[in-house]
């Protein structure tokens, strides 16, 4: 599994997404954006919620293969971007989970406790790790487009 | 696949995921494909002696045919590989060591060859080395590779209990069986010459043989409390310290005479400084590693050398350590370090899983 982690000022995804945005603000819709790191792992944030839903890319996932065990980071407190705070297991290997950004932790998946094999079905939805309120938006900058993403995982 | 040894070689095969493949070979029966390991024969009048020099095993009084786990020992008493030893007659003898290991072990052969032939404890005849180049290894693993392997030889298998080995027709062709092997189950190694190999595999891989790769091998002899050189064996570890002082012979544990034997000598009288023991991890699982520490003090006493989450058989996070001698004890509670957090570990006794060998 790929553990290079560098910081990166694609900012072409959030542009993509603002554009796809409705001009007119008279019935409001919610955006989600969806962004991923070189750490392989993907943030869902819903733009008027300002909560993001953090999991692990379907590329991550197939690299690891039987996820055995998932360790989230507590409900409540506040992490932040790029420090570690939980892991995802394999019997292959272990995968630590880095805050993709900063925020406070307002929901974990307790699924996931029981059936860690949730990550390998479905990574992306019912596999999710954890939801975040953001503290700084900005981050969200930084990191990558799904294109962006598929070139990482292709180099 | 994963790069081991020099070699490229596959954690599963095909669509069969680590642990499926870890419980076909519980259940039923699984084909390792070993040939990376290093076959050696050692042929001389004073074969016995010569081996008896470079390990703590008792050769002269093994039965023919039969085979034993041995160990080679730096003059400190170290590890440089762990192996098998199978006995033909007191001239004759078949290693098997590993392939990471193979340009230590082959240095080491090599050199103490030399000090031997021309030294006057060779005066009863020279000994040789010959390395089996591109002979095949299988390892048939597991309760129904008995049954499978009876099918395609006359020879009795029934007769062939833990650690003895023959010469088998398989298919016509004579191959060298050895009954052991590195997943706690019974099994068969076989050793085939090289224009046989793949002839040979291909025949043994019906059903409900599968093939199993280097995922099921390691979570399968982690169970088996079997050791990993480079993980859980080294050059800094002696075979006491390693619990496997079982592999040091009677009769050399008073009168030594082999490489290394002053350090295992006095372990064996005094106790050794740490020691290999099996856990049992709550929490996070521990891989190698991780540092192991003291209930109360949470002083470092140890460190994990393999470690497994959720392994199989046992359906709990297993790890080997080694631990300073006095925490070794069975159900002494300890803590490993997983991301900074101290998780309860269990020293319990190896192996995890009972083994399951034909003793006849």
């Amino acid at each position: 599994m790929h553990s290079l982690r560098f910081a990166t000022s694609l900012t072409s995804a959030l542009r993509i997404q603002r554009a796809l945005r409705p001009a007119s603000h008279s019935f409001r819709r919610t955006v989600v954006t969806k962004l991923y790191t070189t750490d392989h792992e993907v943030i869902k944030f819903d733009d008027e919620t300002g909560v993001g839903t953090v999991s692990i890319t379907e590329y991550a996932q197939k690299s690891l293969g039987d996820v055995v065990f998932v360790e989230l980071p507590e409900k409540g407190v506040t992490i932040k971007q790029g420090e570690p705070v939980g892991a995802v297991e394999s019997v292959k290997a272990a995968s630590d989970i880095y805050a993709p950004v900063s925020g406070d932790v307002v929901r974990i998946n307790e699924e996931l406790e029981d059936q860690p094999s949730l990550l390998n079905k479905s990574p992306e939805d019912d596999g999710w790790l954890f939801q975040l309120e953001l503290s700084k938006r900005e981050e969200l900058k930084g990191l990558l487009s799904e294109d962006a993403y598929k070139k990482h995982c292709e180099s | 696949m994963v790069p081991f040894a020099g070699y490229h070689m596959p954690l599963t095969y095909g669509d069969a995921s680590q642990v499926a493949s870890h419980q076909h070979v519980r259940q039923r029966a699984g084909l390792f494909d070993v040939g990376h390991m290093v076959q050696s024969n050692f042929r001389g009048a004073t074969a016995t002696e010569f081996l008896e020099w470079l390990t703590p095993s008792s050769l002269s009084t093994l039965i023919p045919y039969t085979s034993t786990l041995s160990v080679l020992l730096n003059e400190e008493g170290g590890i440089i590989d762990d192996m098998v030893i199978t006995k033909y007659a007191s001239d004759a003898f078949y290693v098997v060591t590993n392939a990471a290991r193979c340009a230590e072990d082959l240095a080491w052969f090599e050199a103490r060859l030399a000090e031997w032939n021309t030294s006057e404890r060779s005066n009863g005849g020279p000994v040789e080395h010959e390395v089996l180049e591109g002979w095949g290894l299988l390892a048939l693993q597991g309760p129904a590779a008995a049954d499978h392997l009876q099918a395609l030889t006359s020879y009795d298998l029934r007769a062939l209990t833990f650690g003895r080995s023959a010469f088998v027709p398989l298919e016509g062709i004579n191959v060298h069986v050895a009954r052991g092997g590195y997943t706690g189950e019974d099994g068969f190694e076989i050793s085939i010459p090289p224009a046989h190999a793949a002839f040979l595999a291909s025949a043994l891989l019906r059903s409900p043989v599968q093939l199993a790769g280097l995922g099921a091998r390691d979570s399968l002899r982690l169970e088996a409390g079997m050791c990993l050189y480079g993980n859980d064996l080294d050059e800094s570890t002696t075979p006491v310290e390693a619990g496997l002082s079982w592999v040091i012979g009677k009769d050399r544990r008073t009168a030594g005479g082999f490489i290394g034997s002053k350090t295992v000598l006095d372990q064996l009288k005094n106790g050794p400084p740490k020691r290999r023991v099996g856990l049992i991890v709550e929490e996070a699982p521990a891989r190698q590693g991780a540092k192991v520490l003291a209930p109360e003090t949470s002083d470092k006493i140890g460190v994990v050398t393999s470690g497994i989450p959720l392994a199989p058989t046992v359906g709990k996070n297993i790890s080997m350590a080694y631990v300073k001698s006095g925490f070794h004890k069975k159900g002494t509670v300890l803590a490993v370090e997983v991301r900074k957090k101290a998780r309860p570990a269990v020293v319990t006794p190896l192996p995890f899983t009972p083994s399951r060998y034909w003793r006849g």
